[in-house]
């Protein structure tokens, strides 16, 4: 089965009139069709930037650097043209983001803006028929009231039916892939329970990869086949979830999973606190960018970035603990 | 249990605002619990529920509808200007928005010491210098950052100053309100170590309101949890999450995600459907009634009252029938 998406060395950076901030430094990595990848990391990892270069977002004063390649079933897709865009966006991929109130027209009906989507895209249907196709989408995420719904403005809408509204207009189109970036962030549990296990039946009928963009590991564990940690523009560690959670290799992501209280845990144990911050992405530490916070930090983190290596199988991890069995002398830039 | 030192005394709180049409939206619709002594109470519940609400009513930020609070015996809607300001150095609070809570352009000293001159805690200038020293390392800051402008230091960093600016008075009483959900992960865990150390450390009372179920049950002796305006469950921490009793605790239990693949695959959740009604027109009855699964007939006419199901453990729901008192 050949890899619906293929990100190669994509490096992003904003260059601001105080400084270059590298968001994304030469990451790398494969989506397959049909399953769920999450993408988790804190605030200022490099996932949303990360997640919208592959939707052809990334906008002045941010560029993708020279020699990243995002592939999409074969075609390399980081020199699309406009065109090439408008028509790539919605029917190939989609994106939903944490706040769908900001991701939605306050002047427009629901209907006139999911209906937009089809029109942008040559679908031959006529008007009634486009209606009749938004009511089914609407429906199929779960909206009680799916014609009401495209009469309403977004202001009239609950955050879980703006979210809702959302997701129905990214998979309109049929995309084969969906980015969830952050897509319950900014939801109560209960609603997002509700959100994910929607997400989950679409996933299923309609066959499309996931790459969940997200800090929460909880909501993770849940629905991820494959799991990619970022840390300060890089990927600390990927692999089949199972794996990530059960075998975590790197010590960012022992402390990722430590930290976080659990109610099926005694709660009288103490939690495990990352101490410090995460670096300055527009001076990124030369070694690895996790060594000032590192428990376990040697000398040579500090001068050297290792590398993701393979530990077993699909699971990869960059760090020199790892190497250190195997290393002789395997340093690099 | 309950012949320890009552701090705060909720009695029937009720905190309306004015909405359209001559209607009320009911944040708050008679509330009574207590603090004991020493204990951290956390309150938990979705956005709107009304648990902030409920927090700022309760120590005197917003004036009440209606209700008694009592503070260590005092009403604390009723004090003159002496009680109030004695009242200001017992009870402090930490605020969610660590940017909005902190004027950017103080130094982090004078936001530390103002509480200790006001109070004047300190005798003279080295006094108070060698206190907002304490307090800086006290909260895991180093004594450099007190000559700095707050607009240099990052999220977790302004929540340590504002931390320590709550402890300056040296209170007995802490008000928390959603403390970390402002932070990423790895720096909520610092926030939690050191609020915990500092509760341990100095005897505080605690007062915690999060949405976040299971950093509030980490961090809580006893916890409420409070849907649409209201209490719905009471009790101590383990009882809460070993054996809830209302139907929506149940619901908000199985809803929090669990990072354990497996764990998460083996256990049922119960999704709730609809979404939380309107405070300003709220349900008939039970507010909690349209949404759930062990819904009776009776639940749509009477509202349920707060009983003590079991010692200790709160509940108003109809499932339990009524104890005749």
């Amino acid at each position: 089965m050949g890899n619906l998406l293929e990100v190669r060395n994509l490096s992003v950076s904003f260059f601001t009139y105080e400084s270059t901030v590298q968001a994304v430094r030469d990451i790398s990595f494969d989506l397959a069709p049909g399953e769920t990848t999450a993408l988790v990391g804190e605030s200022g990892c490099g996932k949303s930037v990360t997640s919208k270069s592959i939707m052809g977002l990334i906008k002045k004063p941010g560029k993708i650097l020279e020699g990243s390649r995002i592939y999409f079933k074969g075609q390399c897709i980081t020199d699309f043209t406009i065109k090439e865009w408008e028509r790539f966006r919605g029917k190939n991929c989609s994106i939903i983001f944490q706040d769908a109130l900001a991701s939605l027209n306050p002047t427009m009906k629901i209907g006139r803006q999911i209906i937009e989507v089809l029109n942008n895209h040559d679908t031959g249907l006529s008007r009634d028929e486009k209606v009749k196709k938004a009511v089914e989408m609407l429906a199929m995420t779960g909206i009680a009231d799916a014609a009401g719904c495209l009469e309403k403005y977004p202001h009239e809408l609950s955050g879980g039916m703006r979210q809702r509204v959302m997701i129905a207009m990214a998979l309109i189109g049929r995309p084969e892939l969906l980015i969830a970036d952050e897509p319950t962030t900014s939801l109560d549990v209960t609603v997002q329970a509700q959100i994910l296990e929607q997400m989950k039946q679409l996933q299923q009928k309609l066959n499309m990869a996931i790459l969940l963009v997200t800090h929460d590991l909880g909501i993770v564990a849940d629905a991820a086949n494959k799991i990619i940690i970022m840390y300060a523009g890089r990927i600390v560690e990927q692999g089949p979830a199972r794996e990530i959670f059960y075998h975590p290799v790197h010590p960012y992501t022992k402390a990722l999973l430590d930290s976080v209280p659990r109610i099926d845990r005694d709660r009288t144990k103490r939690l495990r606190a990352i101490e410090g911050n995460i670096p300055d992405m527009a001076n990124p530490p030369k070694g690895c960018a996790f060594c000032g916070r590192c428990p376990e930090a040697m000398n040579i983190c500090e001068e050297h970035a290792p590398v993701l290596r393979q530990i077993e199988g699909p699971h990869a991890a960059a760090c020199w603990l790892n190497e250190l069995h195997t290393i002789h002398g395997g340093t690099d830039a | 249990m309950n012949d320890r030192e009552k701090i705060l005394e909720v009695k029937n709180l009720k905190k309306y605002y004015p909405a359209k049409h001559g209607n009320y939206l009911k944040a708050v619709d008679g509330v009574t619990f207590d603090i004991y002594r020493g204990e951290t109470l956390g309150i938990v519940g979705e956005s709107g529920c009304g648990k902030t609400t409920c927090g700022k009513t309760c120590i005197g930020i917003l004036p009440k509808t209606d209700g008694t609070v009592y503070f260590r015996g005092k009403d604390i809607h009723r004090m003159t200007r002496k009680q109030r300001f004695a009242f200001t150095k017992e009870v402090q609070m930490i605020f969610q928005d660590p940017y909005a809570s902190l004027d950017p352009h103080q130094k982090v000293y004078n936001i530390i010491a103002e509480g200790i001159r006001i109070h004047r805690l300190a005798g003279n200038k080295t006094e108070e210098q060698k206190m907002v020293l304490e307090l800086l390392e006290m909260a895991g800051l180093l004594a450099g950052h007190a000559s700095r402008n707050v607009h240099e230091f990052s999220g977790g960093q302004r929540q340590r100053i504002g931390i320590a600016r709550a402890l300056s008075v040296n209170p007995g009483f802490l008000f928390c309100d959603e403390p970390i959900s402002a932070l990423d992960v790895s720096i909520q865990a610092q926030i939690i170590n050191l609020l915990m150390d500092l509760k341990k450390e100095k005897d505080l009372t605690m007062f915690f309101i999060a949405h976040d179920l299971s950093i509030v049950r980490h961090i809580s002796d006893r916890i409420g949890v409070m849907y649409l305006g209201k209490m719905v469950e009471l009790t101590d921490s383990d009882t809460l999450y070993d054996h809830p009793l209302h139907p929506y605790t149940e619901a908000l239990l199985t809803a929090i995600p669990i990072a354990d693949p497996d764990i998460s695959a083996g256990r049922k959740q119960m999704i709730l459907e609809g979404e939380v009604p309107s405070p300003v027109n709220p349900p008939q009855g039970c507010r909690f009634a349209g949404r759930c699964k062990k819904c009776m007939g009776i639940c749509h006419d009477t509202e349920p009252v707060m009983q003590e199901i079991e010692p200790n453990h709160w509940a108003a729901c109809h499932l339990y029938g009524r104890k005749e008192k």
